[in-house]
């Protein structure tokens, strides 16, 4: 952490964690100027830059204000010169501080940055990852005006021109001419779901507590759901600069975690990792690990032919949807033995899934995209999976909160059909999705009320209890009334087991497709730096939950993804955006993040609301109307 | 090559370009107006709406030619009271859709002053937002209906 005071005794603040939308420039300027006695306009908070620190890892994970934060706090309480505020600024709504110039449309964006001399970079990566170059005619694409250079190495094209037009007609010549011979066949979407459960998997013991009992056993409920692959699907395709010079190598870049990327592209063009400066610049929201660190590969290997030129390269709509990382697919299988009086007495969770880490900076070889592509390529490390005791990856979530005599959880590790990275709250969608839904056929089975059922299973966490009341009272639960094709569900989660209790009831319609009409939401993050921000990430992430829930699955056949498009991977629009009413508990507690907590609640609550309108259970993702008649016709009432 | 006559934000702009070149590509490195914003080079989106005489076009899609004798407005030349609403309802995340968001209003609010919020989602039913926003802009657009109106 470091802090430069000026002579007017305003601050500059450079920090590790990284601004992508999520607010947390202003959430650290208010902690800082709390401690250092100042007005929030006289704290500035610098974008991160590798050539003055400091190394905080990742942004991600809903640890910025937890653990940025903290660090921030101690380092400004140390450097203090003056009594800090008498009216603190966190725990109040303080305005965004980045947010005027972007709406004024200020260049603000890595997309933005034009320094003088600029070269326009595009690449053509193969369409699938393993597929071969087999034949270009890189003449057809030289000639055309305005190119400076066409590149091939390997299996990796690119192509520079003066102008970002004749960069783009040249990359849709360069396409059209060059011929792929493609890998073995892949398997199609709907294979690859099924086939989750039934590939060679790599098992191991998650966690358990207690036996299975050996008698009592009156009944066993058995379940089983899946999400399928979920693209992070910024809506700003990821961009980033680069420039060589001397040997040295110089880039800007909307990546989450600059010094894990500096690693990387030191191991993937044969430099020292001094030799690399990483200059953050703000993203548009990413919700994980996207295309941001592949795109900054391709700007510095394209930079190598640009002479000393800074190179900007820029994604396209098809490459952001079909060569980053998705969140991968998983299967959850979920059983509990009841006794006679219904009492579970055994849980078990198991979870078929690929890791759910594809980041850099954490495999003997690059995990940059390109550098899997040329002449000189590495071999694609397979995706890692964060421990449990870092919050999990895919067994995130899948350690039930409620007190339970006896549980098992398992993980069936599986190989990644497509890329796998991730995405915001990695396992702890599938598995809330899967326990929650769950808990509603427990109820549903034993004639509990759903919330009453949650209540008497978590009487061990009073906040647990508190978000699920205010969520009950706020959204009247007690209240509900039954009318025809409307129905209500609840689902509650405590992120990562360690971190923010959140309880979501949903009110939707069904008729020819689902409608999500409203969700109601309690959230306990401890204190709340900002509790407009948490509101804010709390209803994003619902939101965009919703979107997955409703709508989202990554297609593809043999060849490649087929959803490459907003036409073919649609997205929530504003006209099926449920109201949401978010509920932030006050307290004193020490802050736990906000980003993730909402999101496999929100998908459980509306899955639920979908049996109380229909009486029907579906339970694989999206619930899309072809899954719900499906499910009818399996399931008349 | 060609000579291309047009106004931005009320400034005439003559430029000698080829006239296919996307409009998105002539505000953004041509006349540096960074705010109109590229997403998917398709119309899909909505992120680089621009106002072609009042209405809201997408700019990559819109070749300049289209444009020759025409009044573009770019979110930095709207009514500020627009940009105030959304600032006073925190109506972004991100901010990368914002300024397609600020046009599209723009252009609803010309035609409607007073709208529900259901001609609102629907106006902007064709713009994307990833974040979650979607409920701030909203409120924004009512309240910038309510200052214009006033």
């Amino acid at each position: 952490m470091r802090l430069d005071f000026a002579a007017d005794g305003s601050v500059q603040v450079r920090t590790g964690k990284v601004e992508l939308g999520q607010g947390i420039r202003t959430a650290l300027a208010q902690i800082a100027a709390d401690e250092l006695g100042l007005a929030i306009e006289r704290v500035q908070v610098l974008p991160a830059d590798t050539a003055f620190g400091p190394d905080e890892g990742v942004t991600s994970g809903s640890l910025s204000v937890q653990d940025g934060g903290s660090a921030l706090r101690a380092a400004c309480i140390e450097a203090r010169r003056q009594p800090p505020r008498t009216v603190p600024l966190v725990g109040s709504s303080v305005p965004r501080t980045d947010l005027a110039a972007k709406f004024a449309g200020a260049p603000s964006f890595i997309q933005d940055l034009a320094p003088p001399g600029l070269l326009h970079g595009r690449v053509l990566h193969p369409p699938r990852r393993d597929a071969q170059l087999a034949g270009v005619d890189l003449a057809r694409v030289s000639s055309l005006p305005g190119v400076v250079a066409v590149h091939r190495d390997g299996h990796l094209l690119g192509v520079l021109a003066e102008r970002s037009r004749d960069a783009d007609k040249a990359i849709e010549v360069l396409s059209a001419v060059a011929r792929w011979a493609p890998g073995p066949p892949g398997p199609e979407e709907s294979q690859a779901r099924a086939g989750l459960t039934q590939q060679p998997a790599s098992s191991s013991l998650v966690a358990e507590h207690g036996q299975r009992p050996g008698d009592g056993i009156a009944r066993t409920l058995t379940a089983r759901y899946s999400k399928p692959w979920i693209a992070h699907a910024s809506v700003a395709p990821s961009c980033a600069l680069a420039r060589w010079d001397a040997g040295r190598l110089e880039v800007w870049t909307h990546s989450q975690g600059l010094y894990n990327l500096r690693r990387d592209l030191a191991l993937a063009f044969g430099v020292d990792a001094d030799a690399v400066r990483v200059r953050h610049a703000d993203g548009a929201g990413c919700y994980g690990h996207n295309g941001a660190d592949d795109v900054v590969f391709d700007a510095a290997w394209l930079a190598r032919e640009a002479l000393g030129r800074t190179v900007r390269v820029q994604w396209s709509r098809a490459d952001e949807l079909s060569h980053a990382p998705f969140g991968t697919a998983m299967a959850v299988d979920l059983a509990a033995d009841l006794d006679a009086r219904g009492e579970v007495l055994h849980w078990r969770h198991q979870v078929w899934s690929a890791g759910h880490s594809g980041r850099p900076g954490r495999n003997p070889a690059p995990a940059l995209l390109g550098s899997w592509q040329t002449a000189q390529a590495v071999a694609e490390p397979p995706p890692l999976n964060m421990p449990l005791a870092s919050g999990g990856g895919a067994e995130r979530n899948a350690v039930p909160g409620y007190a339970l005599p006896a549980w098992q959880v398992l993980w069936h590790r599986v190989p990644a059909t497509l890329r796998s990275s991730a995405l915001r709250s990695l396992g702890a969608f599938a598995n809330v999705f899967a326990a929650e839904s769950f808990v509603d056929e427990i109820a549903q089975a034993t004639g509990s009320d759903p919330l009453q059922w949650r209540l008497r299973h978590l009487a061990h966490d009073a906040r647990a209890l508190a978000v699920l009341d205010l969520a009950a009272a706020r959204g009247g639960w007690a209240l509900r009334t039954r009318a025809d094709g409307v129905g209500h569900g609840l689902a509650f989660a405590r992120y990562k087991g360690s971190g923010a209790w959140c309880a979501v009831m949903a009110e939707v319609e069904a008729g020819a497709a689902l409608k999500v009409r409203r969700l109601t939401i309690a959230v306990d993050v401890g204190q709340a730096i900002n509790p407009d921000g948490v509101v804010a990430q709390i209803e994003g992430g619902a939101i965009q939950a919703t979107s997955w829930a409703l709508k989202e699955a990554v297609q593809f056949d043999a060849a490649g993804i087929t959803s490459n498009s907003w036409a073919s991977y649609p997205i929530l629009r504003f006209t099926e955006v449920p109201a949401v009413d978010v509920h932030v508990v006050a307290s004193l507690a020490p802050s736990v993040g906000a980003g993730e907590a909402s999101l496999g609640p929100t998908a459980a609550a509306i899955a639920n609301a979908l049996f109380d309108a229909l009486g029907v259970r579906v339970r694989d993702l999206p619930l899309s109307a072809e899954r719900i008649v499906a499910a009818m016709n399996d399931d008349p009432r | 090559m060609t000579a291309v006559s047009f106004s931005v934000n009320g400034r005439r702009h003559t430029l000698d370009a080829d006239p296919s070149t996307p409009l998105l590509d002539v505000l953004r490195d041509e006349l540096q107006l960074k705010g109109t914003r590229f997403g998917c080079g398709a119309g899909e989106c909505g992120a680089c709406q621009v106002l072609v005489d009042g209405r809201s076009t997408a700019a990559c899609n819109t070749p300049l030619a289209a444009v020759e004798g025409h009044e573009v407005t770019t979110v930095e030349g709207l009514d500020r009271c627009l940009v105030e609403a959304f600032i006073a309802e925190q109506a972004a995340q991100c901010a990368y859709c914002s300024s397609g968001m600020l046009i599209g209003a723009a252009a609803l609010l010309r035609h409607t002053p007073s709208p529900t919020d259901e001609e609102v989602r629907r106006a902007l039913d064709a713009h994307l937002c990833r974040c979650g926003a979607h409920n701030r802009i909203v409120r924004a657009v009512q309240r910038a209906a309510q200052a214009l109106v006033q």
